[in-house]
């Protein structure tokens, strides 16, 4: 059985029992010990600041080309805490509350207690760092309100949210590089992890501007990778946004939790044509305005201004009168996927909802509007030449967030001792879907005021530990391993390329294992998985060298990806139940919302690779609620 | 539509590169430019050539890792727009379209259009942050900043370092880049204890990466997909001379 070692005490208490016991090593013994951070944003970065501002020696690899570009920066809409600025009710346990809700009652208590208790210094910490969060004129803090919850907790930075906190975290990134204490590998992809006796003692990477294949050894790894939504092709993450430093992880005996629990974020720009390799996010800050509709009668051809105002549903607002267009994401996507299937979709494609502005701008004024949210209106315009202040917008839901990842105790450990996962790369605290502006929460918080307690707790105990160098026989293993698959993949002599099948899973997974899932499409989704994997291992045209060859790193994610996939079928397949984002047709109400199974699925799914001809074989940590009351979650 | 393209393909950093025409059809006014380019690496893989490298990831204007010369403008030919924001709208069918990477002596082009814009890192290891370690917070609102004061420091700290700025600068000075973080950090009460330092080592590292002299064209500000202001640069002068004169 699988032990999440959650303090003891009471809830509010856990996290200070923990920090008041956990063992501290002397600084003089911190500049001994190595630290691996793979990932550089939010969470990579202020992991490896923090670690190196206490003294320890730090290598944090990214693949972009400066740490400060990873995705991260993408996040518009803002960050949540508890501050309580608005004096409007809001408190720690409110939103542990709301949280804990939010994510349909499928993560722990103790995890997201934490989360909300960290929330308060992470926002002192990005100001003294020089974050620009939006203020009101007396020079205070402003917050606003964000889907899913009743107060206004969520700080922001315009529509740049993401981008200012990473600047932060780059910054003291940096400046602990100019102190001597980390060093950088940009543009360096981690293929596979090192285990010695069992623990993570090093990685191999590639460097992706020679091509070269390198070890490199410490007394711990941290993955802080991001999230995987990736795997959908089509979906809100960057290009480069991938799966194989967590997978290949997992398959050194990491376990992973909540596979198949992704996040189809409302707001995005809808598919508009095949060769479209990306579904823009519009912040959700719009739903607070505008109004979403689509025509009540199906395949009706007519463009949205000419639909009159008794011929459009609401179907939000009809639906779930208490929050309207404000309902969290999860639901409002549904929403809007059902309408869509139901034939009432707009755009070329049939496959949008429209997003109105009209009756705001007729109560508000433009003026007000375009103060709001002028940003988002020119980036719409920008990519579809379209004036939004004079038609409704299009969107539809894409993939998102991951709330999925690698399995991890209270520590952030993951069943690889010594392997830690940080922010979206782990599982941890957003159950079944996530709230708006707590992902952004979530990675400051794992790397800036968790991992840097955790971490030394574990190392306490490495410092005895044989020092283990680069020359090691299980580096040139997982180097070999490595060296093979590259060779491999550009010795295929075929004639599709990675995008093809990366495209191919995608629209797969959208289809039987996206917004909503059934037993057949699932058991029929991994037949199609396990041929298209098949497929690949004989079809794959690479071209180019083993040197800068973007093809070739394509071509080893999406060979991940494709394993991947195959497992989040698996796990969805198996929870028999629908919470948050995991919508099982089988099992909901007769007027369409989620049946969630508290009796026989109240857990977290905790899957072991065995190999690839077999089966993933599940763990179950029981999912234990001592302070809250489970109950259905409803918007209505 | 159809375009006629001629696009730079160089081998690695020693190599010397050459533009080299393809003729892409199929092409819809939908498509993003770096779309495009993805049909036309598709293309060349089923002809069995070497794709053509270039940096991208976010596609949606934010992460700074997209930028080329399109018809000699960095970003190409809108304003206020990275490469992956723009869209084959702009262009006409048949137009030829000359696609190079951003050129520097500082940027040395790795292959094709990729190239290493290290040297931005280097800028802001040299000081462009303010020291405050984890946990020496103090309660965020005890700092109150006139809301018009974070605005102006937002409009500098909007920077993606995409490196368009040098790219257009016919110095290839990075003065635009420097001074917006300048700006951001000395604006902000939090980033003054620290500003007379920062300044003079940002600048002296800006110089050593040979990165050129501002000679005040302000091309930087019309090619700036963020649309940062040249006034920072006079922000910058003006805090490094003060630097100067007052330091001890």
């Amino acid at each position: 059985m699988i032990d999440a070692k959650i303090p003891v005490g009471q809830l509010a208490d856990k996290w200070k029992n923990y920090k008041d016991n956990s063992k501290l090593i002397n600084p003089a013994n911190r500049k001994k010990l190595d630290i691996i951070v793979v990932g550089t944003g939010l969470a990579g970065s202020s992991c490896a600041a923090t670690l190196a501002e206490q003294g320890y020696n730090v290598k944090s690899f990214c693949f972009q080309d400066s740490a400060r570009r990873a995705h991260s920066v993408a996040a518009q809409g803002g960050v949540n805490a508890a501050k309580n600025y608005k004096n409007d009710g809001d408190s720690v346990y409110r939103m542990f509350y709301d949280t804990i809700k939010g994510g349909d009652f499928r993560s722990r208590e103790a995890n997201v207690y934490r989360l909300a208790e960290c929330s308060l210094s992470l926002i002192d910490q990005a100001v003294a760092q020089g974050v620009p969060f939006a203020r009101e004129y007396g020079g205070y803090l402003n917050n606003r309100s964000f889907g899913g919850v009743q107060v206004s907790r969520t700080f922001y930075a315009r529509g740049q949210t993401g981008q200012q906190l990473m600047m932060g975290a780059y910054q003291a990134l940096m400046r602990q590089v100019s102190e001597g204490k980390v060093q950088t590998y940009t543009r360096h992809e981690m293929l596979d992890l090192v285990l010695v006796d069992g623990k993570a003692r090093g990685i191999i990477a590639r460097n992706l501007e020679t091509g070269e294949i390198e070890r490199y050894a410490a007394n711990a790894v941290v993955l802080a990778t991001g999230g995987y939504g990736k795997v959908y092709y089509l979906s809100t993450l960057a290009m480069g946004c991938n799966s194989s430093a967590i997978w290949r992880a997992h398959k050194k005996g990491a376990y992973m939790s909540g596979v198949s629990w992704i996040q189809f974020h409302p707001t995005c720009l809808p598919q508009i044509g095949e060769t479209q390799s990306k579904l823009t996010l519009m912040s959700e800050s719009l739903r607070n305005d505008g109004r979403i509709w689509v025509p009540k009668k199906a395949g009706d051809e007519r463009i949205p201004n000419n639909i009159p105002e008794e011929e459009r549903d609401y179907y939000l607002e009809r639906r779930y009168p208490t929050f309207g267009n404000l309902s969290p994401r999860d639901i409002s996507s549904r929403a809007a996927k059902e309408r869509i299937d139901a034939g009432c979709g707009v755009g070329p494609m049939k496959n949008a909802v429209c997003l109105d502005f009209s009756k705001a701008i007729k109560e508000q004024g433009r003026d007000k509007i375009e103060e709001k949210y002028g940003n988002l209106f020119r980036m719409y315009d920008k990519i579809n030449g379209v004036d939004a202040y004079k038609e409704p917008m299009l969107i539809s839901p894409a993939a998102h967030f991951t709330m999925g990842g690698l399995w991890v105790d209270y520590d952030l450990m993951t069943t690889i001792p010594g392997l830690f996962a940080l922010g979206e790369a782990n599982f941890s605290d957003h159950g079944a879907n996530r709230l708006g502006a707590n992902s952004l929460l979530q990675s400051c918080v794992d790397g800036y005021f968790i991992a840097p307690y955790t971490i030394p707790n574990y190392l306490s105990g490495e410092l005895k530990a044989e020092k283990v160098t680069t020359d090691h026989s299980a580096f040139e293993e997982a180097e070999n391993t490595v060296r093979e698959q590259l060779s491999r993949f550009l010795s295929l002599k075929g004639h599709l390329s990675a995008d093809h099948f990366h495209k191919t899973l995608g629209k797969l997974l959208y289809d039987k294992c996206g917004l909503s899932r059934t037993e057949e499409s699932l058991k029929q989704a991994i037949l199609d998985i396990k041929a298209l994997k098949k497929s690949f291992d004989q079809e794959l045209k690479i071209t180019g060298d083993d040197q800068v060859n973007s093809e070739l790193e394509k071509a080893g994610r999406v060979s991940d990806f494709l394993e991947l996939g195959e497992l989040m079928c698996y796990d969805a397949l198996q929870r028999e139940e629908s919470c948050g984002a995991h919508f099982r047709e089988e099992y909901q109400t007769p007027d369409g919302e989620a049946v969630r199974n508290d009796k026989d699925f109240c857990f977290v799914s905790a899957w072991e690779w065995k190999g690839e001809a077999e089966e993933p074989e599940l763990h179950k940590e029981p999912l234990v609620f001592e302070s809250v009351k489970l109950t259905v979650r409803s918007y209505k | 539509m159809k375009l006629y393209l001629k696009v730079w393909r160089q081998e690695n950093r020693e190599a010397k590169g050459d533009m080299v025409s393809y003729d892409v059809d199929g092409i819809s006014v939908h498509m993003s430019f770096l779309e495009m380019l993805d049909l036309l690496n598709e293309r060349l893989i089923q002809k069995g050539e070497r794709v053509i490298e270039f940096d991208h990831d976010c596609r949606e204007g934010i992460c700074g890792a997209c930028g080329m010369m399109i018809n000699g403008r960095a970003h190409g030919p809108l304003t206020g727009t990275t490469t992956c924001q723009l869209h084959m709208r702009s262009f006409k069918d048949g137009e030829t379209v000359y696609i190079e990477p951003f050129r520097a002596a500082a940027f040395p082009v790795l292959r094709d259009l990729k190239i290493d814009r290290s040297a931005f890192d280097h800028i802001i290891q040299s000081g462009g942050y303010i020291s405050a370690s984890t946990g020496q917070a103090p309660e965020s609102n005890s700092i109150p900043i006139a809301h018009e004061v974070t605005e102006a420091a937002f409009d500098a700290a909007a920077c993606i370092g995409c490196g368009a700025c040098v790219a257009t600068c016919k110095n290839s000075s990075a003065a635009l880049f420097t001074s917006a973080k300048v700006s951001h950090l000395v604006l902000l009460p939090q980033g003054k204890l620290e500003a007379a330092n920062r300044v003079i080592k940002m600048v002296n590292q800006m110089d050593a990466e040979g990165f050129g002299h501002c000679s005040n064209t302000e091309a930087c500000e019309v090619e700036c997909p963020q649309e940062i202001s040249v006034l920072h640069i006079g922000r910058m002068n003006y805090q490094y001379n003060k630097a100067l004169v007052l330091r001890k």
